[in-house]
């Protein structure tokens, strides 16, 4: 296995070159640049991680792994979905591994416990999927670059807007994950959602990998709100959406939530259960742009399965890294220069079908896709979308200087106006 | 009055869920003094074998069967091969089933991977139904069905068998039944597969509902170390009277005082282990 | 084993220790600093499992609690790393009182369960009290003073902390109170009907047990700059007793060479499989049928059946 031959060498080479001797070799151009991939193989959000792995992996199979003359070397590490472990793990590819860069992680309690890390040493880390706002808000590390990714808070606020607007929803209950995401994407929507004059009649919160939701489904069905959001990720999502169908609500009460909530990793094992959840996101394996079509025919070719926001968000995390690892030539040792190239990026090609770029804050800007779920003609159900938002920044119609005032998102946090 | 109500009704079906766990649990500590901390692995390991046989036949009832069988001679190999191996030392049996428990749960990571997965249930049991005003799952009331049905037969079964009077008495008295002449090991064994198959039927339920996933060995565990202590060791009404408590426990502290939910528990546990260690219903050796 | 042979053991140890960051720079020097952070645990653990007989399954709740507090009080109360760390130890000591208040009265089995439950309610507590604890998020940030901040000043820091530790915890358990625990561990009745007041005697040793381990938690906070509540999971506390139990009850330096044998071990097979768990468990199943007093007891018991005189 790819990792083990790869320790192993990685180990003699460390252990042969202790001393000055190293560094001047290591920055000799010409050896394999080696990525560290962090991804939740075990944990609540096992699905997710093990379609990181895959998505980034398609990128490198379909266009060699080889950038700039080097060679590419992906170790993977499995975070556990648990923030401990991504730290030892972390450790573990930079001092032991002496990877160049780290990407990856899942759950934002794990990336910002190696974003800490990586403070430290300077590492460049790049998460496509960890979408805590602080580290692109108040919080930035110069060496931590969210390439191809969002902010937790910047996709529901269109969903918001939409289901005030739109649907007329008046009166909404949030059930959420308790922890950075989930107050983070709870608190982007109830702000958009009370400042246009929307009620938030109640909000839920509950651990990560949750077994039993039926004491919030009982609480829910008593406060009887026009919408239910939904943030979950991974196996909670899928336990949530089978027991709101059990529980009969399904059909009775329209369910909206995360992105994560109606991703491929978790409808692709339901079935009608999940039909009409409505989401935002700024992928959608249902748009019809030619670009996003041919990735999902590509990953169905490779995997067998339509593609979920992680192989997506990991397959463009691989476009955007080899993009700046050719403009710089291969020379990724040169940390300022190399992360520099990284933010200036622009991916043309992207299975958005539109250009993707960051904004100077290092967040990328969106085309938004309210979605919804719908069965295909061939019985899988995916994410259609049925209107956009364009250029949906990290900020939605805020000020940059005046929406950083507010504190960050939380439990105790969440902008409810009125 | 629908809110009291569904909350009730899920605090006594995940208690009954419980139960079956717990009941298995109660047996072999109040009979071989055993705290089998592998028996969270064995509901997960049960709860697999069942989503394996049901996706492959259809048929839910074969994967039961198939769980508690598996695990029972999971039970059968553990007894008799590996805690032999420590007879007479408590604190190293504990131990030892420790470590069983380690290497099932990756054992189990191994066979089926680390994605969450949910037993599928046939058709009949899927979906809502009405009653008194209130929508409730049909299959959570057909675990407290089956809970019911279970914890009859294992009144039967120790109250008015043979088997049962010898656990009865084990329990009262190991030392004295093997006086008189019985061959206790075999009664040990028996309670062990007994219990280990409990569990892996509790796994089988369980996982359409809850779902199986890496770490919900440990989590079941941990609720049936507190019914068990809670209930009392070696009763099966303290099974159900822990499983009750430590359920209701669960699903109102999650939504009531969500930042004591686990406090509430153990707390409890705690505190009746320092002063009444026998629980509510257990009896002194 | 005569004084002049042991004090050459422990110099040789500790001669061989200092050299680690010199030979072995890098990553082997990060998980020798692990090794002696949870060997100073399974030590404290085994003062309460070995000395005094009573098998704990709390003390990563103890050892997490002192890191927690450390992280807190720097992080988000900007206080001192120092003070920060005297009260992560006090904390420690604190809880591991209360958790004696209630488990005393115990022992063997229930012993284990009744600080099990207790661990849990640390363990709940730090997952669910999130506007404190930072619940799933953890605490994380940089408390480890300036000066230590290289990798190779910390381990001599924890290198020095870890022995006077050691040494610390060597008097008190030849102590005549160690001794009065170690009379306790084998033979309860014996000491009540000498007139001892044991449930004192427990109260005491488990908290100089969770002192202990405070300490280790202060050397973990420096370490990791990060706590969540993994650190005082059940999970902690068990692989603190396997480290305890592998390496030798009742012998307290067998704390150093379980918590060698599991660290050492766990990247040695995580290098070849993900399989570690499996190995882990086959270990305690292994240690607890063919080597239940650890590999200092056995090497005890070799050397106590070769029967040479001891002077």
């Amino acid at each position: 296995m790819d990792r083990r031959n790869f320790i192993k060498a990685a180990g003699a080479v460390a252990a042969a070159a202790t001393g000055p001797g190293y560094v001047a070799r290591a920055a000799a151009q010409g050896g394999p640049i080696r990525i560290g991939l962090l991804a939740p193989l075990t944990g609540v959000v096992a699905s997710g991680g093990k379609e990181m792995v895959e998505g980034f992996n398609l990128y490198w199979n379909q266009h060699g792994h080889k950038v700039a003359g080097r060679e590419i070397q992906v170790t993977v590490e499995d975070d556990a979905s648990n923030p401990n472990t991504a730290l030892e793990k972390a450790r573990r590819l930079v001092e032991q591994g002496n990877v160049h860069m780290l990407i990856g992680d899942l759950l934002a309690n794990t990336g910002l416990a190696v974003a800490e890390y990586v403070k430290g040493n300077g590492v460049p880390y790049f998460i496509p999927i960890i979408a805590a706002d602080d580290l692109t808000q108040r919080k930035r590390i110069p060496n931590v670059v969210r390439i191809a990714g969002y902010a937790a808070s910047q996709m529901p606020r269109p969903l918001a807007d939409w289901l005030y607007k739109k649907k007329g929803i008046r009166k909404v209950v949030t059930v959420s994950q308790d922890y950075t995401f989930g107050h983070e994407q709870c608190g982007g929507f109830v702000q958009t959602f009370s400042e246009l004059g929307g009620k938030v009649v109640g909000q839920y919160w509950h651990p990560l990998n949750t077994q039993d939701f039926s004491p919030y489904l009982a609480q829910i069905q008593a406060a009887n709100p026009d919408i239910v959001y939904a943030m979950e990720t991974g196996a909670d999502g899928t336990r949530f959406i089978q027991q709101w169908a059990n529980f009969g609500m399904k059909g009775k009460m329209p369910l909206c939530g995360s992105m994560n909530l109606t991703d491929q990793s978790i409808i692709r094992n339901l079935g009608a259960e999940s039909e009409g959840i409505l989401s935002a996101a700024h992928f959608c394996e249902g748009n019809e742009a030619p670009a996003t079509q041919k990735f999902v025919a590509d990953y169905e070719k490779a995997y067998q399965k339509l593609p979920s926001l992680y192989g997506f968000s990991m397959y463009s995390g691989a476009m955007w890294l080899a993009a700046a690892i050719d403009a710089v030539k291969g020379a990724v040792e040169d940390r300022p220069k190399f992360l520099d190239a990284v933010r200036k990026v622009v991916l043309t090609d992207s299975p958005l079908g539109r250009p993707v770029r960051l904004d100077e804050y290092g967040e990328p800007v969106y085309d938004v896709f309210i979605r919804e779920v719908k069965k295909r003609p061939d019985g899988k159900y995916w994410n259609v979308p049925l209107e956009v938002y364009p250029n949906v920044s990290q900020f939605w119609h805020y000020k940059p200087d005046e929406y950083m005032k507010q504190p960050p998102y939380s439990r105790s946090f969440q902008g409810i106006k009125g | 009055m629908t809110l009291a109500i569904t909350q009730a009704l899920n605090g006594l079906t995940f208690g009954a869920l419980l139960f079956l766990v717990a009941s298995g649990f109660t047996l072999i500590f109040g009979l071989m003094r055993i705290v089998n901390l592998a028996h969270g692995a064995l509901y997960l390991m049960g709860g697999y074998i069942a989503l394996s046989v049901a996706s492959k036949s259809a048929s839910f009832a074969l994967a039961i069967g198939a769980a508690a069988a598996g695990i029972a001679a999971v039970g059968f190999v553990i007894d008799r091969f590996l805690l032999g191996f420590v007879k007479g030392y408590e604190l190293r049996q504990v131990l030892l089933t420790l470590g069983i428990a380690l290497f099932m749960n990756d054992l189990a990571l191994v066979i089926w991977g680390g994605d969450t997965f949910t037993v599928p249930i046939p058709e009949a049991l899927r979906g809502a139904a009405s009653f008194a005003g209130v929508t409730y799952p049909r299959y959570r009331i057909f675990v407290l069905g089956v809970g019911i049905v279970v914890f009859i037969l294992l009144w039967l079964l120790v109250n008015r068998t043979r088997l049962g009077a010898l656990i009865r008495a084990g329990v009262d008295d190991a030392e004295t039944v093997e006086a008189i002449g019985i061959d206790i090991k075999r009664v040990f064994v028996a309670t062990f597969m007994l219990g280990a198959a409990l569990a892996g039927v509790g796994g089988a339920l369980g996982g359409a509902f809850l779902s199986l996933y890496p770490t919900a060995d440990s989590e079941i565990l941990v609720f049936s170390l507190a019914v068990v202590v809670i209930g009392g060791r070696g009763s099966l009404w303290g099974a159900v009277v822990g499983s009750l408590f430590v359920a209701m426990l669960a699903t109102y502290g999650q939504v009531w005082f969500p930042e004591l939910a686990y406090f509430v528990i153990f707390g409890p546990m705690a505190l009746l282990l320092a002063f009444r260690p026998l629980g509510l219903f257990g009896r002194a050796a | 084993m005569t004084r002049a042979i042991r004090l050459r053991i422990v110099l040789a140890t500790l001669a061989l220790l200092a050299a680690v960051p010199l030979v072995l720079p890098g990553y082997p020097t990060t998980l020798a600093t692990e090794t002696l952070i949870f060997a100073t645990l399974a030590m404290s653990i085994d003062i309460l499992a070995g000395f005094a007989g009573r098998t704990p399954l709390c003390h990563g709740a103890i050892f997490g609690v002192s890191t927690y507090v450390v992280l807190y009080y720097v992080t988000v109360a900007n206080g001192d790393p120092w003070v920060g760390a005297a009260l992560g130890i006090a904390a420690a000591t604190l809880t591991a009182m209360v958790f004696a208040l209630l488990a005393v009265r115990t022992s063997g089995v229930y012993f284990l369960l009744v600080t099990l439950a207790l661990g849990m309610v640390v363990w709940g507590v730090c997952l669910r009290w999130t506007s404190v604890t930072g619940g799933e998020n953890g605490i994380r940030g940089t408390v480890r003073p300036a000066w230590l901040g290289n990798a190779r000043d910390l381990y001599y820091f924890t290198l020095l902390a870890t022995g006077a530790m050691t040494a610390a915890m060597w008097r008190f358990v030849r102590s005549p109170f160690g001794l009065t625990l170690a009379g306790i561990r084998e033979s309860e009745t014996r000491m009540r009907a000498l007139g001892y007041d044991v449930p004192l005697h427990l109260f005491v040793g488990f908290a100089v047990s969770g002192f202990f381990a405070g300490m280790a938690g202060v050397l973990y906070a420096f370490f990791n700059s990060f706590v969540s509540p993994s650190t005082v999971g059940l999970a902690q506390s068990v692989e603190g007793l396997l480290m305890a139990i592998v390496g030798g009850i009742g012998t307290l330096f067998g704390g150093l060479v379980g918590a060698a044998i599991i660290i050492a071990l766990e990247n040695l097979v995580s290098a070849f499989t993900e399989r570690w768990m499996m190995a882990l468990g086959l270990l305690f199943i292994f240690t607890m049928i063919f080597a239940p007093s650890g590999v200092l007891g056995r090497v005890r018991q070799a050397l106590a059946r070769n029967g040479k005189p001891r002077s």
